[in-house]
């Protein structure tokens, strides 16, 4: 499916056989050479952590806007949160084009089933468990999308969060952070969730907001500017960019 | 029928002495036994309005639908493709699954909606390829396509099963498309709003149809236009109430007048 162009195309007249105007090739003659195939082995422009959490009325995504090249901050612009329906939202850290790719590939799909218009619209879960499934084909081929994602939504009006990376691996949580925001952002949301199970939304933007400066301050591949979604029962607004409010006062005396 | 026994007509591949492709022409006929749909362009939006035929009693309502959405894009320009259809059903779904993976291939490559002109072109080529090979035979539909945007402002084309297509500002194909079309050439369209198509569109239809022959029928409606911020959908239930109950005013209107003559 994700490998060939031709989910968009007409089919050919009739299959496997001559089509007009077109010289055609006998089975079994053998040209091309089709089984070489270069793998993809590492990311080139990255975009680093997603920070998610539910709140009791619904999920807020954030994201740096930066495009990183290996080290580089090369993009300064890159928003990686997107609106998929009046349902879902989705945040992607990881290989910046294989993003957009799927991104593409999505509202596609998105598209489809509005021209369907049978009155049903896709749920978090249902886009959750579809990507669970591209991820896990690409990595059994050997070639998979450099990502991680975090989709949110509302699944019959209850927040929904879930994660997958590269390999097809999925879990579902109140919190979820991606990256380096795995290691430096999830303890804190763990804490306070454990604290306050069920914050409001601001109490959840505060933290957040939060966990974006402190990753600002320690994750080497990350940028003050982040967007911010928020999903409730009214829609979906991404908001940004938004400024992590900085101050380096304390920056002299580490040595 | 003088083409029948002349051996002519049983390719689409042939043309027959006098110059004409006579599978072609049979699946015109298929068009004109199906439906009447009607469409117009006014100065901000299109309107489709279908007699659906509804041929058994123990169909669900709203089965076998005849218009259908093919693109949709909302961004910063909201562009929205709607096609309604006329002849046989299942050959016009494929037609309408073609249209949709044009548009898709489109904005694979471009990133963009694809622009009616374009769309029009690459399945009315697609249709005219079915006139051209004995192994195939043409469509037994025609399709009419229709779109709004902020830039090109309302767009119509119709294409017929030879592969032919023109953009039209009113136009109607199916069982009455003859008196339909004298219907709407009394119409001044291209000054005409969007609300008052939908209603001059399901007035036609209603009398248009042979209550003798087609006892039961559903009426359809879309547009596309500035008031549905460029969306091709069904008109909303206020709108098509309104046009249905002074559709049928006008039909009573109509056999009042007829009976004081007599």
């Amino acid at each position: 499916m994700f490998s060939t162009y031709d989910t968009f195309s007409a089919p050919s007249f009739w299959q496997n056989g001559p089509s007009p105007g077109v010289i055609y090739n006998f089975p079994g003659s053998q040209t091309g050479n089709s089984h070489l195939f270069q793998h993809s082995q590492a990311p080139v422009t990255t975009a680093t952590s997603i920070v998610a959490i539910t709140f009791n009325k619904g999920v807020l995504i954030a994201g740096d806007m930066l495009g990183s090249y290996g080290s580089l901050a090369r993009f300064r612009n890159c928003p990686r949160i997107m609106k998929v329906n009046d349902n879902v939202i989705l945040g992607a850290g990881g290989d910046y084009a294989d993003f957009q790719y799927v991104k593409d590939f999505i509202d596609q799909k998105v598209i489809d089933e509005q021209c369907l218009d049978d009155g049903f619209i896709m749920k978090p879960k249902s886009l959750y468990c579809w990507l669970t499934r591209i991820m896990y084909n690409r990595r059994s081929k050997f070639d998979p999308f450099w990502n991680n994602f975090v989709v949110g939504g509302l699944q019959d009006g209850e927040p929904f969060l879930g994660t997958i990376d590269k390999l097809g691996t999925s879990y579902e949580d109140k919190t979820i952070c991606t990256g380096y925001g795995a290691y430096m952002a999830t303890p804190l949301l763990r804490d306070a969730m454990d604290k306050n199970p069920n914050p409001t939304e601001q109490e959840a933007r505060d933290l957040v907001n939060r966990c974006m400066e402190v990753l600002y301050y320690r994750d080497a591949r990350s940028f003050p500017k982040y967007q911010l979604a928020v999903i409730t029962a009214d829609g979906v607004s991404i908001e940004g960019p938004l400024e992590v409010k900085q101050n380096w006062n304390l920056a002299h005396m580490i040595h | 029928m003088s083409s029948i026994g002349t051996g002519y007509d049983l390719s689409a591949s042939q043309f027959s002495p006098d110059g004409r492709v006579f599978q072609v022409e049979y699946a015109v006929k298929a068009v004109e036994n199906s439906g009447t749909v009607i469409a117009l362009k006014g100065k901000d939006g299109v309107v489709f309005a279908v007699e659906k035929l509804v041929t058994s009693k123990l169909y669900e309502p709203g089965a076998n639908r005849r218009i259908f959405n093919i693109d949709s894009h909302v961004g910063m320009i909201d562009s929205h493709v709607g096609m309604a259809v006329s002849g046989l059903i299942a050959d016009a779904r494929q037609i309408v699954e073609i249209a949709r993976r044009e548009a898709a291939n489109y904005r694979a490559q471009y990133n963009v909606c694809i622009p009616l002109k374009y769309l029009n072109d690459r399945v009315s080529m697609y249709m005219h390829a079915y006139t051209l090979y004995s192994a195939v035979r043409p469509y037994g539909c025609s399709v009419i396509l229709s779109s709004y945007d902020n830039v090109d402002g309302p767009q119509m084309y119709m294409i017929d099963p030879s592969g032919v297509s023109y953009g039209y500002y009113g136009c109607a194909i199916g069982k009455a498309k003859q008196s339909a079309k004298t219907e709407i050439e009394k119409l001044k369209l291209t000054n005409m709003s969007t609300k008052d198509l939908v209603k001059e569109a399901a007035r036609i239809v209603y009398l248009v149809h042979d209550e003798l022959k087609d006892k039961n029928f559903e009426l359809e409606l879309s547009w596309v236009c500035a008031d549905s911020k460029g969306r091709h959908e069904k008109v909303p239930e206020l709108v098509y109430a309104e046009a249905e109950k002074s559709a049928k005013q006008a039909m009573e209107a109509d056999s009042d007048s007829d009976t004081e003559d007599m």
